[in-house]
């Protein structure tokens, strides 16, 4: 297996520029959305697109690394207050229409969602 | 426990409390206003011990590297030591240079510095009045005028607005500190169509930013919403027309929620910007005023196609009250 001949996602769509720009498209989509958008409203726009920026950045192969600790800290507020397998498969579904819409190749849009996936435990809590 | 020195005295703080917290509680005057990290009117100084990084948010990189900290954000970790002195060497002394009412509820404040302010058309300043009184106001003035100009909302109960209104006289020295804020024009893409949509003394950035972008040469087309419950909240219109007498790609609309007329729309602020701009993808855009107002306004343009990067928000936050010192009470 060669890791040199295939570029990550994230490599392929443009690296740290191309997240900015898929974040606003992501981002808009999940505010639209009224079962999820709120656990995305934050008086800080800027830190909230930041955070999605990460996932992005993460769930494409890109130099960022949560540890399946941190995304257990990081969402368990929002299980709290109800975040369930509904609201994972909305943002999951969410991430694919802004990957098709920047027009990336259906095998890989297929690899995102499968990191995505791997955190569904974490980001649920279980 | 963490403790805080100011003036030779040690005051311990109480675990979570922040520094302007600790001090107001235990009788220590320091200014301040919004106490949400935005107005910087509590901006103080470390001369010994570290401040949490939250503390320095928003500030200029020089002020950081000498110290300054904004002492309402500023919550030090158990076992802190700290060594503070107030911001009262970044401030400059000025006098009321003129006073006069644009509608009948918001004064125009003319000041004059006594050593010229570096600023940009749009930010915000605090405003300190001798008795340490401190309140933060955007600026209506281009930097190359020849006073600071601010326009002040007379409030019900309002310490600084009444003191203005009511007791004030040019000549009246005062001081001011900062500027702050990141809501202004920057040159650049001249042709980039502007949306400037705010209410009440909103429109005091917005007249700057207007008046700095016309004078920056930009061609695109600027449009300026200005919304008010009624219209007496609106200010400065026939100054506006006249701008946009002079300047063609200059459009300005007023709106109210109740008692429109010919000249002026009625409607909600966010109703009018969607049909005179449906779809303001590419566009740069300022926003100010009414906090939630604001906020809303921000993710609407959002989801409107506007990119984060070219929008930029002053929300107005109200200053919170200070307990009232009964002995202080007639003592004049």
């Amino acid at each position: 297996m060669s890791v040199a001949a295939e570029k990550s996602v994230y490599e392929q769509l443009g690296g740290a520029p191309a997240m900015t720009a898929a974040v606003e498209v992501f981002y808009r989509k999940v505010l639209a959305d009224e079962h999820i958008s709120h656990f995305f409203e934050d008086v800080d726009m800027e830190r909230q697109a930041a955070k999605q920026k990460a996932f992005l950045t993460m769930v494409t192969g890109g130099p960022v690394q949560y540890s399946g600790r941190d995304m257990r800290a990081g969402h368990a507020p929002l299980v709290k207050r109800g975040l369930n397998d509904s609201h994972f498969d909305a943002v999951a579904g969410h991430l694919k229409a802004t990957l098709e819409e920047l027009g990336v190749a259906a095998p890989l849009v297929a690899k995102v969602l499968a990191i995505a996936e791997s955190a569904r435990v974490d980001v649920l809590g279980r | 426990m963490a403790k805080v020195k100011h003036e030779s005295n040690w005051y311990p703080l109480e675990s979570g409390e922040s520094v302007l917290d600790a001090l107001l509680r235990q009788g220590v005057s320091i200014p301040n206003a919004c106490r949400a990290g935005a107005c910087q009117s509590c901006l103080m100084r470390a001369v010994a011990g570290t401040v949490p990084e939250a503390s320095q948010v928003g500030l200029k990189d020089t002020l950081r590297a000498q110290g300054y900290f904004l002492a309402c954000a500023c919550r030090p970790p158990e076992g802190t030591l700290l060594e503070v002195t107030g911001a009262e060497a970044l401030r400059l002394p000025a006098r009321i240079q003129a006073l006069s009412w644009l509608s009948t509820s918001v004064l125009r404040v003319r000041l004059v510095t006594d050593s010229p302010l570096a600023y940009h058309a749009g930010q915000y300043l605090s405003l300190v009045r001798e008795d340490g009184l401190t309140r933060s106001y955007s600026l209506a003035s281009l930097p190359h005028e020849d006073a600071l100009e601010l326009h002040v909302r007379l409030l019900p109960g309002g310490a600084m607005s009444g003191w203005l209104a009511r007791d004030a006289r040019p000549g009246d020295r005062l001081q001011v500190q900062g500027p702050a804020g990141s809501c202004f024009y920057v040159p650049g893409r001249p042709e980039q169509p502007l949306l400037l949509a705010g209410t009440g003394t909103g429109l005091a950035p917005l007249y700057g930013i207007v008046r700095d972008a016309l004078a920056a040469g930009h061609s695109g087309p600027i449009w300026l919403f200005h919304g008010a419950r009624t219209p007496e909240g609106l200010y400065l219109t026939a100054e506006l027309r006249a701008l946009a007498e002079q300047h063609p790609q200059f459009h300005y609309r007023p709106g109210v929620l109740e008692g429109g007329t010919r000249d002026i729309a009625e409607g909600a602020l966010d109703a009018l910007i969607r049909a005179e701009c449906p779809k303001p993808v590419g566009w740069r855009a300022w926003l100010c005023g009414d906090g939630p107002l604001v906020l809303s306004l921000r993710k609407k343009l959002f989801l409107a196609g506007l990119s984060l990067k070219d929008l930029h928000t002053d929300a107005f936050l109200p200053s919170v009250p200070q307990v009232q010192r009964t002995s202080d009470a007639g003592a004049r």
